[in-house]
């Protein structure tokens, strides 16, 4: 074919782009804001606050963030696949309620109440799914409904059963120290004590990247969130792909509410409630877009570290906690501002 | 780029050839009459006016439509399909306008998506990234793009970069004979000129291409073929030699409409699609918006 070519077609390299620069391909990622941000947190409150940096300083915000960093992380995953699911907190409480009651109040094994809760988990994700795909409507609207009807579950049956809303008596359950290391548990690191779900968070953000970036299902994740025609049009199994991702959210829930169970050993009707915007949070704060088919693992697990920093942070710092929510809402404006700016700034060059 | 069709010569059997092809919704006849064939190695411009029937003609070729008159052969056989994967099948993939990508993905990923080579074993299986970013890079060199970075998302690319990486896509994965939707339709003229030069390549390289244009003087440089449709019917299918291009702007544009499209044309021809378009569009909607 060297000899029948047409000439080849005039270089389709624009004469005027100057090749990538290496600043471009970082500014690229979608987590570099994230983690200039989290580190300018870090030294923030480390100078303000003497307590931040000590081992058992990293300790506790560690582990506040994992339990919202593996949220983070699932939730950003569903937004790259262009969906929202509002009943992600509320799942959180309604698997901690649902182990709690079943072993508490009916007398259920312990380990066989946590696998019962990954099935209802699995089922409600596979629900949600199923309708958003199915009927076409939002999945905004969808998942709130999902989220009203867990809420209003949790409150009634932990009331059916203890006439109050949290479950008492949880720590003496036969069994429990058999599964709290898996969920509950720490570790001494350097004299820091670091729970296991710091793990959890570690392990699930390493896990979420590599099945973004490396599989086939990740490449039809960022398909079907960022442009859901073509991605049917070239085959990828969009409502497969979808609901999957509902059910990966619905199994963090999970992961989430035992690892909040097994630390306290209790949950309130109200747990995780609220949360599920702190998710969403996280997951813009990280690079994802709200429109789909952009953001990273990292970056959402950087969004949940600089909310857990913060968090812990104002406390130490001996500031009103109430100071974190008009920070958090600060971070988003910001967080979708520079987003923008990268974007288009990536898009442009 | 290995394929032997590039030596074919261009009369040897068409690689499709539709007879007498017609196709009725309900009572209203959206195309009748369509008599044509695609060549390896040459390319068929399908010409005519919004609602002339080439949307319905393109659908029937690529399987998504099926007719319900006439034949439709394909290397001699009579086809009745009933899925465009039957059309793939038999290597005839179509380029949307749309081009189904997704804008923000790196251009290898889109290369490769719904499709994507994986390496590995069992449930660890993980995409072969170095292969889909060679492979990106090498078809799109064979088209004669040479893109600085396949990792650059596909919407940083120009649009007629994107419907070139749309046709190489195409190719890579069996594709005999590509049919074109107006790939032009949307750009300006110097992207126009990069796609056009694209259609040559494809035909160099024994591609047969279907061309579906409204504008004559984008099909007349690179076409072998000029099927014209109005109104649902076919108004002429002739092979280059039996037709001058003047004959062929006249017969597009129909009448009293030429006298103030070429007037315009020789002003400035840069404009002569979308003049065409406005001044054939009146007349035949009522008639053939069926087929659109």
């Amino acid at each position: 074919m060297t000899a029948t070519t047409a000439p080849p077609p005039t270089s389709a390299v624009d004469e005027r782009s100057a090749p990538t620069g290496r600043l471009t391909r970082v500014l690229r990622r979608p987590e570099v804001g994230a983690a200039v941000a989290a580190l300018a947190i870090l030294v923030f409150f480390t100078v303000v606050s003497e307590q931040f940096l000590t081992p058992s300083g990293v300790g506790t915000w560690l582990n506040s963030a994992s339990r919202f960093g593996i949220m983070a992380v699932a939730v950003a995953m569903l937004m790259i696949g262009g969906e929202f699911d509002l009943s992600a907190g509320a799942m959180t409480g309604a698997t901690g309620l649902l182990v709690g009651v079943a072993t508490t109040g009916y007398g259920l094994n312990v380990w066989v109440s946590v696998l019962l809760a990954l099935v209802v988990a699995l089922g409600i994700g596979a629900l949600n799914g199923v309708l958003v795909v199915r009927t076409g409507l939002p999945s905004f609207i969808v998942t709130l409904g999902t989220f009203f009807v867990l809420q209003g579950i949790d409150l009634a049956l932990v009331k059916l059963v203890y006439g109050q809303v949290a479950v008492q008596g949880f720590a003496e359950v036969p069994f429990v120290d058999s599964i709290r290391p898996v969920f509950g548990g720490s570790l001494s690191v350097f004299g820091a004590s670091i729970a296991v779900s710091v793990l959890w968070f570690l392990a699930f953000t390493a896990l979420a990247t590599f099945v973004l970036l490396r599989t086939r299902a990740g490449n039809w994740v960022f398909a079907v969130g960022g442009a859901q025609a073509s991605a049917r049009a070239t085959g990828v199994p969009v409502a497969r792909t979808k609901i999957g991702l509902f059910m990966t959210t619905a199994v963090a829930g999970w992961l989430v509410g035992m690892i909040s169970l097994f630390q306290s050993s209790t949950v309130q009707s109200s747990t995780g409630v609220g949360d599920e915007f702190i998710y969403i949070i996280c997951a813009v704060v990280g690079g994802c877009l709200l429109t789909g088919g952009f953001g990273s693992a990292v970056g959402a697990a950087l969004g949940a570290l600089i909310y857990g920093m913060t968090r812990q942070g104002v406390v130490y710092a001996g500031w009103d906690s109430n100071w974190l929510y008009a920070f958090l809402g600060v971070m988003l404006l910001a967080a979708v501002l520079v987003n923008n700016w990268v974007r288009t700034r990536a898009e442009r060059m | 780029m290995t394929s032997t069709q590039g030596e074919l010569p261009p009369s040897h059997t068409p690689i499709i050839e539709v007879t007498d092809l017609g196709k009725a919704y309900g009572s209203v006849l959206a195309l009748r009459g369509v008599t044509t064939t695609v060549r390896a190695g040459e390319v068929t411009c399908v010409l005519g006016d919004n609602g002339a029937g080439k949307s319905t003609f393109i659908k029937i070729l690529a399987g998504a439509h099926q007719h319900s008159e006439g034949t439709y052969a394909v290397d001699g056989v009579p086809q009745q399909m009933t899925s465009p994967r039957d059309a793939l099948a038999l290597g005839i993939a179509t380029v949307f306008q749309d081009l189904a990508v997704v804008p923000l993905m790196p251009v290898w990923r889109n290369f490769f998506l719904g499709s994507e080579p994986r390496k590995g074993l069992g449930p660890f299986k993980v995409l072969d990234v170095d292969l889909m970013k060679r492979t990106t890079k090498d078809e799109l060199a064979a088209m004669g793009i040479d893109l600085r970075d396949v990792d650059q998302p596909i919407g940083t690319l120009s649009g007629g970069e994107r419907q070139c990486v749309a046709i190489a896509r195409a190719v890579h994965f069996g594709a005999r004979v590509l049919i074109l939707d107006e790939p032009t339709a949307a750009l300006g003229v110097k992207q126009s000129g990069v796609v056009l030069r694209y259609i040559a390549a494809a035909r160099e390289r024994g591609l047969g291409v279907v061309f579906i244009t409204h504008n004559p003087h984008h099909a007349w440089p690179v076409g072998d073929r000029f099927l014209l449709l109005r109104r649902g019917r076919s108004i002429g299918d002739h092979a280059k030699s039996e037709i001058t291009r003047e004959e062929l702007v006249t017969l597009m544009a129909g009448g009293a409409e030429l006298d103030a499209l070429s007037h315009e044309l020789e002003r400035d021809p840069v404009t002569a699609g979308s003049i065409t378009t406005e001044l054939g569009a009146d007349p035949v909607t009522s008639a053939g918006r069926a087929g659109d």
